[in-house]
This record gives structure tokens, C-alpha cells and sequence, in this order.
């Protein structure tokens, strides 16, 4: 089971164009800032929203293909969809919820209330069947719209925010046992979040869509250690420079130099964590570090540290203890010399 | 006075009762009025209810077979109603039919319309010399004018309106979401509409069929003009009471009258709480 | 002033005349079913002149105190049997009245035209079987016109003033079943001397050639 996508979509003032491929039993998560357009393309996939360009293949099944002039209705192309509000139906039980879509498939009702029953206990709500949308809890009313989605046997599974509508508290818990069940389905998972930690967690790959565009997708560990756009290295908290490298040095876009912990060429990435810069009044003697000028932007609070946003030729954020700040005196419109050791520095191609 | 925050608070707050419960005069007023409007002239209806000769009155032919005709054909009309109406209501708040909007403005229009004049319509369309009724008269031979069905059919004319309204309402409120949710898991468009549309949209049909009975009840111009007056046949209530007083029989016209009160009130009271959440 | 609806089209044309001829006076009529407009003028409706069907409902305003004097009768009607233009149903005397098959349309039993017609179908010996009761003559004379009603019966005068939509068919009986219409004026008259003016012409030249005219009998 496994699904392949083009997408293109324009909107009044928006623009998608999207190539994804999941296969089976992958859990890709797509994760961009709101607006990006990511759950339109869980409405295109699902198929209530008509794309403007586009095809869609899963398992050798045509879902729609703009140029053929195929559209399958949301009810023939098996996908089951898990929403941010779960969109329980209020007047049936969890039970009923969960039978609603054998039902609708002919499934007779004592079949369909069984095969149900059994899902429930699989996603551990077993106790909860005859209990209203309205009396359930938000990892509950999950649980129970996750089971409903998997009772039809999707090939597809899309799941728009799921743990967005939780409080911080019940996340974790939710999210890991999410982590599970999406383990042991078979078919293509799709999920959407703008949460980096839901993503890192819960993706055998992520996509990440900025403007309408994929501008990085790979596993977790590629993200986390290699983003290429401001958004991922924001995301994954990582400070990220662009610029061109001839052998261990290597000029910013600004003109800044760069000492290069190891030889590049052409185009590349640099990224390293707040956590490596150090901060000084004056310029470091050492020539392994690189070290640059700026001015203290702000100061920030961070866990026991405190994140300080200095502008300047290679803006960048440091992370320093309250004791540095306060040896430093450390306040906006400080200039500032940001220096990081060349080892520290991850450098790529891009 | 000690106001705690545990649930005593709940209870102190009503002893005490909100701060603010100060009637302004200058709503007083017009509130006393209206409700004299409405109230008074129910009054003295009340007042002159002929009660010596009530249990006769209302055991007599003309009374009994008036209001079992008006039950009847209200009972019929807002069947009629509801199984017509609402997938009317559907059309209009769920596809994309050209002209929707017009279409929705002629479907309010008896709601503007003096009865009577509804009346004259259905008769030059439906009566035996009619644009259709002639086609009906001579092709199978019915005759619709002073028959029960053209009671029915003048009362689903100006009551089938309030429910077209109040379902598509309901229906335009309603999340659509739940509609694309169905859908996803196989729902063909039918059993989405049985299965989750129509639930959600209940307590609207409810309201607008209750309007509907309410309003087919209380039709005389459209009745009197379309289907005649004959007891037992097409002579309801609100026409009996018509000939009643117009044969100088006011007593009998007062009985009726208070009998369709006591029906209305009993149902609106009855149903009271669902309207007030449909509201 | 209140008129028996059968009195329709001859109080216009004398309204018409009257304000012809009396410059300052205005007359505005008001036509419906003598046992209604009887409830009205009990129920003190400011009119100044009453007229009405028969003298039954007359009697009744009588009794309610309402009227000023005595009433006088100023025309009488008769019934005929009224079909549509062209007589679809194929109508020709009053035995057809209990076909069931047919249309028929018969004034309310209570009001003039409808207790006059009781009389008459006693008289005639014939159980009709209607199939709507109106309230007053002129809804009957307009479903025959309409040729919703297959036949009525209707005063003489109403089916005259339908012209060629209506045709009739002469009843033997009718002859002898004659409504006799009193005027009076009323007690609490606004305009006592202008009511005057008005039964005065009613009874005398004028209003009389009017009603002949019509078709409505000496009285």
C-alpha cells in the first residue's frame, strides 16, 4: 500500500504544488508555519477538495488525475481521516462512531458493533463504547476517531493535528501511544502538524512545506541535524549561515568569512547550536574561532539559559548562562563579538 | 456576609440575586402594552365562553366535525411539510443550483401573501377551469375545489414556508465538516443525509413542522376561497367559526375559537423547551 | 351604510347618483351577509343605514335595539337556478341539485339566501346534495361564474349582474319563495339627516328604477 502524489492547487492569493510519495506502513509527517497549506493537501488527498492540476496513485489505483479527467468521491478512495477537532457525530456513541463507516458499507449492524467493540480494546477505550462524543476527554475522543478511521481498513491514513486540541499536560502520553498504534497500521500514514517535537517523534520522514512548496523533506535525525531553510533550523534550534566554500574557508552571502571545520566546495550550509557561541566584549584571540560583530537584539529566558538574539553581518542566536549575562552586562544595543569554535560548525552541501 | 468559593457560592449568588435586576421604566412600558395586546382580547374571549351551554356546544355535529377536519389536515399538512420541505431546504443550503436565490425568495413568498389571495392562485391553477386543473378534470377526471385534499393543499401553501425556512437555517448552521468526515469513511450522499445530516438538523425540523401544524391550523383565506365551505368535508375550524358568527350563532363562534386556543397553547407549552434551544 | 351583498352593484350605481346629486354627501357602503353585517351593527358598528335580505335578520337587529322607527321594504328578490356559461353540467331543474356527481354551490342555511333556499327545496321536494356552503350569495355567483360550481342557487338579481358568464334556468317554485329586503335606520346613526336622504331615495324614483333595473321585484 503505498501512495503517490502530485499536487497542485490555486487559490485567490495561494499557491501549492506538492510531490510527495509515502509507502506502505510509513508514517510521513508534513510540518511547515500555518498558512503553508498543509491540510489542504490532506483535503486533496481525501478528495474534498478538487485540485487544480495533479495526479494521485496509490496501490495502482487512480485517485484523481486532472489531465484523464478522473475524480473518485471521498467515499471510494478508502482513506481514513483523523481531524484536529475529531468531528465525533454528537448524537451517536463511540460504538456507533466507530461502527458508522462499516455500516455504511454494509457491514450488518451486530457485525459491524463487533468488529467495532474489538477496535476500541485495541486502541484501549474499550470501556468507553457507550459513552457520548460530549462525555469523553480529549485523548478519549481520539482514541475513539482513531479507531473509527482504522475500523474501514484505509489505505490511506490522514491525520490533521491530532494533538493540537490536547492540553500540554495529556500530550505526551497521547502522542507516544500514537507513536504505537501508527506503528502497527499497515498503510500509508500522512500527518500534518506544525509541532517540530510532534514531528520529530512520531515521522519516519518529514516534509516540510513552506509557502506551498516542499523546500526540505528526509528522517528526523537528517532535519535535526541538517536543516536548509530558516524555518527548519528555527524548528529544530539550530543556527543555520549560507554561503560559498573554497576549501576550509568559506565566504557568508554578507561577505563575513567562515573557517570550515573540514575542506568544501561550492554552495554550502553551516549549521550549529546556540549552545556553541560565546559571546565577548572584545575580539577572541584564538584563530580557530570565527568570530564576528554584532549587536545584542534581545534577551530571552530559555529553560536555565538565556537565548540572546544578536544582529549584525551573521545574525545569530547564542545561548549563555545568567552569569555571562550579568559579567557581560549583557543589554539590547550592546555590540557584541559572537564567536564559535570551526569544529562546532556542521557544514553540507546545498 | 461571607461569599465562599466552593459551590455555597452558587447558592449565596441566587439569594442575593444579581445587582443589576432593576427593570428600566422606559421598557416597562411598551412591555405592559404588548402584553395587553396580545393577552386581553384572549381574556375576554375567555369571558364570554357561554359555559352553561358549553359541554352542548361542543358535543354538537357542527363543532365536533370541524375539529376533527382541522386535526386531521393539520396532522396531513405538516406530514406533507416535512416530507416535501425538507429535502426543498436541502437543495437550497446545500448545492449549487443557479438561481438559489430566487428560488428561495418565491419559496417565502406566501409567507408575504394575503391568505385569500393564496386562495385565488391555487384556484385559477388548480380549479376545475384552472391552467392545470382543467388538464387534471379532463384527463382523469378529478375536481380538487370543495374536496379535503384541496384543504390540504391550501394549508401546505402558507404553511409550508416556516419550515422551509427553519430547516434551512438550521441546515446553513449546521458544521459541514461532519458531512465531509461521513464521506470519508463511505458514507454514500443518502446515508450521510439520514445518518448525520438530518440528526444535527432535528431540532430545526422539529421547530418548523411545529410551525407548520401551528399555521395550517389557523387557515381560513386560501381554505374558504380554494376548497369551499362544507361541514364535514372542507369546513374546519377558523371557516366554522366564520359561518357560525356570520349566521348569528356567537356562541359557537366563541367555543371554537377558545378550542383552537387550548390546542395551540397546549402544544406551543408542550414543546416549549425544545423551542427554546432551537431559538 | 350596510347592504346585503346582493344589493352590490344597485347601492353603487345609486351611491354614484346620490353624490351626484347631493354634493356634501358621502356615502360609503359596506356589503356582506345580512346575519353578519346584523352581528356588526349589534356589536355597534357606527352605520347609519341598514339593509338586509330578509326580514328575519332585520327582526334580530330589531330585537338588539337597533334600529330607529320601523323598517321599511323597499324591493323583494326571488331565487333562480344558476349555471356556467354554456351549462357544462348539464343542468336542468332543481332535481339535479342532489346529484352527487355535480358541482353545487348553496348559500349557508342561516343567512337570506340560504334559508330562502331551504324553502325552496322543501317547496320543490328535493334533498340537494351541495358541495360547498357559502357565506354569503355573491361567493356562490362567483364559483358558477368561474365555472367552478356546476350550479347555484343564487338570487335572480346576482345571476342578471353576471351577464353572459352565467345563464339560468327557470324554477317554477321560485315564484313563490320571494325574500322581502326592509331598510332601516340605525339608533346610534352619525349621520341621522344624510340617512334620511338616503332611504328616502332608496325607496322613492330614483332608487327604485334602480332596483328594477337590476331585476329585483316591486315591493
Amino acid at each position: 500500500m503505498s501512495l503517490s502524489a502530485n499536487i497542485a492547487v490555486a487559490r485567490d492569493g495561494f499557491r501549492l504544488d506538492v510531490a510527495l510519495s509515502v509507502g506502505a506502513g510509513e508514517v510521513v509527517v508534513l510540518l511547515g508555519p500555518n498558512g503553508a497549506g498543509k491540510s489542504t493537501v490532506l483535503e486533496v488527498i481525501a478528495g474534498l477538495l478538487r485540485p487544480t492540476a495533479g495526479r494521485l496513485v496509490c496501490d495502482e489505483v487512480v485517485l484523481f488525475d486532472t489531465d484523464a479527467g478522473v475524480h473518485l468521491p471521498p467515499m471510494d478512495r478508502q482513506v481514513g481521516m483523523v481531524v484536529q477537532d475529531y468531528l465525533l457525530f454528537p448524537h451517536m456513541s463511540a460504538l456507533e462512531n466507530v461502527a458508522f463507516g462499516l455500516r455504511a458499507r454494509g457491514v450488518s449492524r451486530d457485525a459491524a458493533r463487533a468488529e467495532s467493540a474489538s477496535w476500541l480494546g485495541r486502541l484501549g477505550v474499550a470501556e468507553l463504547a457507550r459513552r457520548r462524543p460530549n462525555a469523553l476527554s480529549g485523548g478519549q475522543a481520539q482514541r475513539v476517531a482513531l479507531a473509527r478511521a482504522l475500523a474501514v481498513r484505509p489505505r490511506i491514513l490522514l491525520l490533521d493535528e491530532p494533538l493540537a486540541a490536547l492540553d500540554a499536560g495529556t500530550r505526551p502520553a497521547v502522542r507516544s501511544d500514537l507513536r504505537r498504534h501508527l506503528g502497527g497500521y499497515e498503510g500509508s500514514t500522512l500527518l500534518v502538524t506544525h509541532d517540530p517535537v510532534e514531528a520529530l517523534v512520531l515521522a519516519d520522514r518529514i516534509v516540510v512545506l513552506e509557502n506551498g512548496s516542499v523546500v526540505q523533506q528526509g528522517p528526523p535525525v537528517e532535519l535535526a541535524g541538517r536543516p536548509r531553510t530558516d524555518y527548519v533550523a528555527r524548528v529544530v534550534g539550530l543556527n543555520l549561515l549560507r554561503g560559498d566554500a573554497t576549501g576550509r574557508a568559506a565566504r557568508l552571502i554578507g561577505g563575513a568569512p567562515v573557517v570550515l571545520p573540514h575542506g568544501a566546495d561550492g554552495p554550502v550550509y553551516m549549521a550549529f547550536p546556540p549552545a556553541a557561541v560565546t559571546l565577548s566584549p572584545s575580539r577572541p584571540e584564538s584563530s580557530a574561532r570565527n568570530a564576528w560583530l554584532g549587536v545584542v537584539a534581545d534577551l530571552e529566558q530559555h529553560g536555565d539559559l538565556v537565548r540572546v538574539t544578536v544582529d549584525g553581518v551573521v545574525p545569530l542566536l547564542a545561548d549563555v548562562t545568567p552569569l555571562a549575562v550579568a559579567e557581560l552586562s549583557l543589554q539590547p544595543g550592546l555590540p557584541v563579538w559572537s564567536s564559535v569554535k570551526a569544529t562546532e560548525i556542521e557544514v553540507y552541501p546545498a | 456576609m461571607r461569599v465562599s468559593w466552593s459551590p455555597d457560592r452558587q447558592v449565596n449568588r441566587r439569594l442575593a440575586g444579581r445587582a443589576d435586576a432593576r427593570v428600566p421604566i422606559g421598557l416597562v412600558i411598551p412591555s405592559v402594552v404588548g402584553l395587553g395586546l396580545l393577552l386581553l382580547p384572549l381574556a375576554g374571549l375567555v369571558a364570554r365562553v357561554p359555559w352553561s351551554r358549553l359541554g352542548q356546544i361542543l358535543s354538537s355535529p357542527a363543532v365536533l366535525s370541524a375539529l376533527r377536519l382541522s386535526l386531521m389536515t393539520a396532522a396531513i399538512t405538516t406530514a406533507v411539510c416535512v416530507i416535501c420541505g425538507v429535502p426543498l431546504a436541502w437543495l437550497l443550503a446545500r448545492t449549487e443550483l443557479p438561481g438559489r436565490s430566487l428560488l428561495r425568495g418565491l419559496v417565502t413568498v406566501p409567507l408575504v401573501l394575503p391568505p385569500v389571495i393564496g386562495g385565488v392562485a391555487l384556484l385559477v391553477t388548480f380549479g376545475r377551469r384552472g391552467l392545470l386543473g382543467e388538464w387534471l378534470y379532463d384527463t382523469f377526471g378529478i375536481s380538487l375545489p370543495f374536496t379535503t385534499t384541496a384543504v390540504v393543499m391550501a394549508q401546505s401553501f402558507v404553511a409550508m414556508p416556516f419550515l422551509v425556512v427553519a430547516v434551512e437555517g438550521a441546515l446553513r448552521t449546521a458544521d459541514r465538516r461532519f458531512e465531509d468526515v461521513a464521506a470519508t469513511l463511505g458514507a454514500s450522499g443518502w446515508t450521510t443525509f439520514r445518518r448525520v445530516t438530518l440528526p444535527a438538523v432535528a431540532p430545526g425540523v422539529l421547530a418548523g413542522a411545529v410551525l407548520s401544524w401551528a399555521r395550517a391550523l389557523g387557515e381560513f383565506g386560501a381554505t374558504i376561497t380554494f376548497a369551499g365551505t362544507f361541514p364535514g368535508t372542507t369546513r374546519t375550524m377558523p371557516p366554522a367559526a366564520y359561518a357560525a358568527i356570520n349566521s348569528g350563532d356567537v356562541q359557537t363562534a366563541i367555543v371554537l375559537s377558545l378550542l383552537m386556543i387550548l390546542i395551540s397553547v397546549t402544544v406551543l407549552v408542550a414543546l416549549r423547551d425544545r423551542w427554546v434551544r432551537t431559538g | 351604510m350596510l347592504a346585503a351583498a346582493s344589493l352590490t352593484e344597485s347601492f353603487e350605481k345609486l351611491g354614484e347618483q346620490l353624490t351626484a346629486e347631493y354634493p356634501g354627501l358621502e356615502v360609503v357602503l359596506s356589503f356582506g351577509p345580512s346575519s353578519g353585517l346584523v352581528e356588526q351593527v349589534l356589536a355597534g358598528a357606527p352605520a347609519d343605514v341598514l339593509a338586509t335580505a330578509d326580514t328575519r335578520t332585520m327582526d334580530n337587529a330589531v330585537a338588539g335595539g337597533a334600529v330607529e322607527g320601523e323598517w321599511e321594504v323597499f324591493a323583494r328578490n326571488t331565487l333562480t337556478l344558476a349555471v356556467p356559461a354554456g351549462n357544462p353540467g348539464e343542468v336542468t331543474g332543481l332535481a339535479d341539485l342532489a346529484k352527487p356527481e355535480l358541482r353545487v354551490a348553496i348559500c349557508e342555511p342561516e343567512v337570506p339566501c340560504g334559508a330562502a333556499s331551504e324553502r325552496l327545496l322543501t317547496a320543490a321536494g328535493v334533498t340537494a346534495a351541495p358541495d360547498t356552503l357559502t357565506t354569503d350569495v355573491k361567493e356562490a355567483t362567483s364559483l358558477v361564474s368561474l365555472g367552478e360550481a356546476d350550479a347555484a342557487l343564487i338570487y335572480r338579481t346576482d345571476a342578471a349582474a353576471e351577464g353572459d358568464a352565467v345563464e339560468t334556468i327557470e324554477v317554477p317554485e321560485a315564484e313563490e319563495v320571494v325574500n322581502d329586503y326592509p331598510v332601516a335606520i340605525l339608533v346610534h346613526a352619525p349621520n341621522p339627516d344624510g340617512a334620511r336622504v338616503v332611504v328616502d331615495a332608496i325607496t322613492g324614483e330614483s332608487g327604485q328604477a334602480i332596483l328594477a333595473d337590476a331585476g329585483f321585484l316591486e315591493p
